[in-house]
């Protein structure tokens, strides 16, 4: 087993990968409804938060959003992953990996080339966010652009680690439909359930403390600090620790179902 | 006589099923190998193996000299598969479905799209090449998947069914297609559930049943055992089937099969059709029905391993 991995060099699994992202870039432009799928969504979710809901939760809509601009991103980029176990377990459906597995590239590029695909998805809605929310009149904190460019870093390399749980579901369950319905039923609660959207304090105390521990609340209080006020250091340590152990518990579990597939 | 693909004693094992039974498999370089045998028979797990897709439980096979197991990748680089569904993204274009596979393997920007465009042309789609796979038909899409298999000039290259839910016109359009491939010198291993597509396309061909091989040959030496064709008489009294079974078994040398009012029997030797008419004339009984006409798998079957295959009688109940 060992001879196989050797003859694919490790720039030329790269390239691999990136030739594999471009593929799905290209889909995009084949399908232009897909944008709308990842720009529209997080619009609206940041327009209803904050115009429809911003008023009763924060005092006044500036408030809110000064408060929810860094939740959404990281929820949309949350749910975001679910697209990477959908597409991965529609390449599966319909035999285009049994293609690529037959090629004579790097066995890890078909998963590689998804993720990257999607973290540039990503990085466009966080883009995307932080214009619009520019427009509704957030303004970066102390921290300014270098604030922002962390964000970036932080959330991706968060939802990188997600991802890889979401491919393992994608790997077992090889149907696109009921990877959406798992994925929905997992990250939505995880995502409501955390600080993203409103202030832990009122929920009940189980659930306060359940949604200090969750680690959207972690990833979404940093980016609150990086790109606003507040703690930086202590949330973005825990929420480094969750993303290792993520990706530690998942990867080789996902790379293991990977090869094992079909 | 050099052999490209060689299987030794493969084994497949699930955990309800065995789906290979020790599968033993020589094809000759260059040739068109059909692997014949119905649904669940372990068609697709032998390609998958072969194509380095699925390890084999124990038995060994090399295409080209090359271990599919502990020199994979060598042999990845030499074979191509195309799947029983058109592997090709779907929501990609002809052309850059072609060129994606061009660019993984490692050929230029200019390289990929010329192999490309060549290819397109080749296989009928030069027009269609600019649009989206989900918009092709099924013979289209069919050809496009043989044609992403050639992007890297395989030397083995595997077709599984290839014409499996097609229509006839496009099941002769890939018949063409796989007639050409011989041309240009690479060994092809088809499998088919279809005993005339096997007949048409291949020049040996191995018959599966459960998991492993129960005859191989050339389609001659198949016909010749197994009898090529089939005789259908109906008496046009249903008291006369004792005599009709009697004579046709005696003239025909086989035990004919009987449903209901009709018999059937395998036939290697279409002079005996006359001889019939003849005899059972002598005999006084009067035909409703007599009819000679090409095997199919099913008769094949049954004179083989004197069982009709699984898939035929579940589709009956």
């Amino acid at each position: 087993m060992t001879t196989m991995t050797v003859r694919v060099s490790p720039p030329q699994a790269i390239a691999q990968s990136v030739k594999l992202s471009w593929r799905t870039l290209v889909q995009i432009k084949h399908n232009p409804a897909e944008v709308l799928d990842f720009s529209v969504q997080p619009i609206m979710f940041l327009l209803l938060f904050v115009y429809v809901f911003g008023g009763a939760l924060g005092g006044t809509t500036q408030q809110y959003l000064t408060y929810v601009l860094p939740g959404i991103i990281v929820q949309n980029s949350l749910f975001t992953t679910m697209n990477t176990a959908t597409g991965l377990a529609t390449d599966l459906e319909k035999g285009f990996f049994d293609r690529l597995r037959s090629l004579p590239i790097a066995r890890f590029a078909p998963l590689a080339g998804r993720i990257v695909a999607d973290l540039v998805k990503q990085a466009w809605a966080i883009a995307l966010l932080l214009a619009i929310g520019s427009i509704m009149g957030f303004r970066t904190g102390p921290h300014g652009a270098l604030g922002a460019l962390a964000t970036f870093a932080l959330v991706l390399v968060c939802t990188l680690s997600v991802s890889w749980a979401l491919v393992l579901v994608a790997m077992l369950a090889a149907n696109p439909e009921k990877v959406q319905i798992f994925g929905f039923v997992v990250l939505f609660p995880l995502t409501f359930t955390s600080g993203a959207f409103v202030p832990t304090g009122t929920m009940p105390g189980w659930l306060q403390a359940w949604s200090k521990a969750n680690p959207v609340t972690l990833i979404a209080q940093t980016s609150r600090g990086l790109l606003g006020t507040g703690p930086i250091a202590r949330p973005a340590v825990e929420s480094l620790i969750y993303a290792a152990a993520f990706t530690l518990v998942f990867a080789p579990l996902a790379v293991r179902a990977f090869k094992r597939r079909v | 006589m050099t052999y490209s693909i060689i299987a030794d004693a493969l084994v497949k094992r699930y955990a309800q099923t065995t789906a290979l039974n020790g599968i033993d498999l020589n094809v000759r370089t260059g040739a068109v190998f059909g692997l014949l045998g119905p649904n669940g028979a372990g068609k697709t797990t032998a390609v998958r193996i072969l194509a380095t897709l699925l390890t084999p439980d124990s038995g060994r096979a090399t295409v080209d000299g090359l271990d599919v197991v502990s020199q994979a990748h060598q042999v990845r680089e030499i074979i191509a598969l195309t799947g029983q569904y058109a592997s090709v993204d779907e929501t990609l274009t002809g052309t850059e479905n072609l060129y994606l596979i061009g660019r993984l393997t490692g050929q230029s920007r200019a390289a990929a799209k010329s192999r490309a465009r060549e290819l397109l042309n080749q296989f009928g789609l030069g027009d269609v090449a600019g649009r989206a796979v989900k918009t092709y038909s099924g013979g289209m899409r069919r050809r496009l998947d043989v044609a992403a298999s050639l992007v890297t000039r395989p030397r083995v290259l595997y077709l599984d069914e290839p014409t499996t839910g097609l229509d006839p016109r496009s099941r002769n359009q890939m018949w063409d297609v796989v007639r050409g491939l011989t041309d240009t010198g690479v060994t092809v291993l088809l499998t088919t559930q279809y005993l005339d597509e096997a007949d048409q396309l291949a020049s040996e061909i191995a018959v599966v049943d459960h998991g492993s091989v129960i005859a191989s040959g050339t389609p001659e030496d198949l016909k010749a055992r197994t009898g090529a064709q089939t005789l259908t008489v109906r008496a046009a009294d249903p008291a006369h089937l004792p005599i009709v079974r009697t004579v046709v078994g005696s003239l025909t040398r086989t035990a004919p099969e009987v449903r209901g009012t009709t018999l059937t029997t395998p036939v290697t030797d279409p002079d005996i059709t006359p001889l019939v008419v003849r005899a059972l004339d002598e005999a006084g009984v009067r035909l409703a029905e007599l009819t000679l006409r090409g095997s199919t798998l099913d008769e094949v079957f049954l004179s083989l391993t004197g069982h009709r295959s699984q898939t035929h009688q579940e589709t009956l109940v």
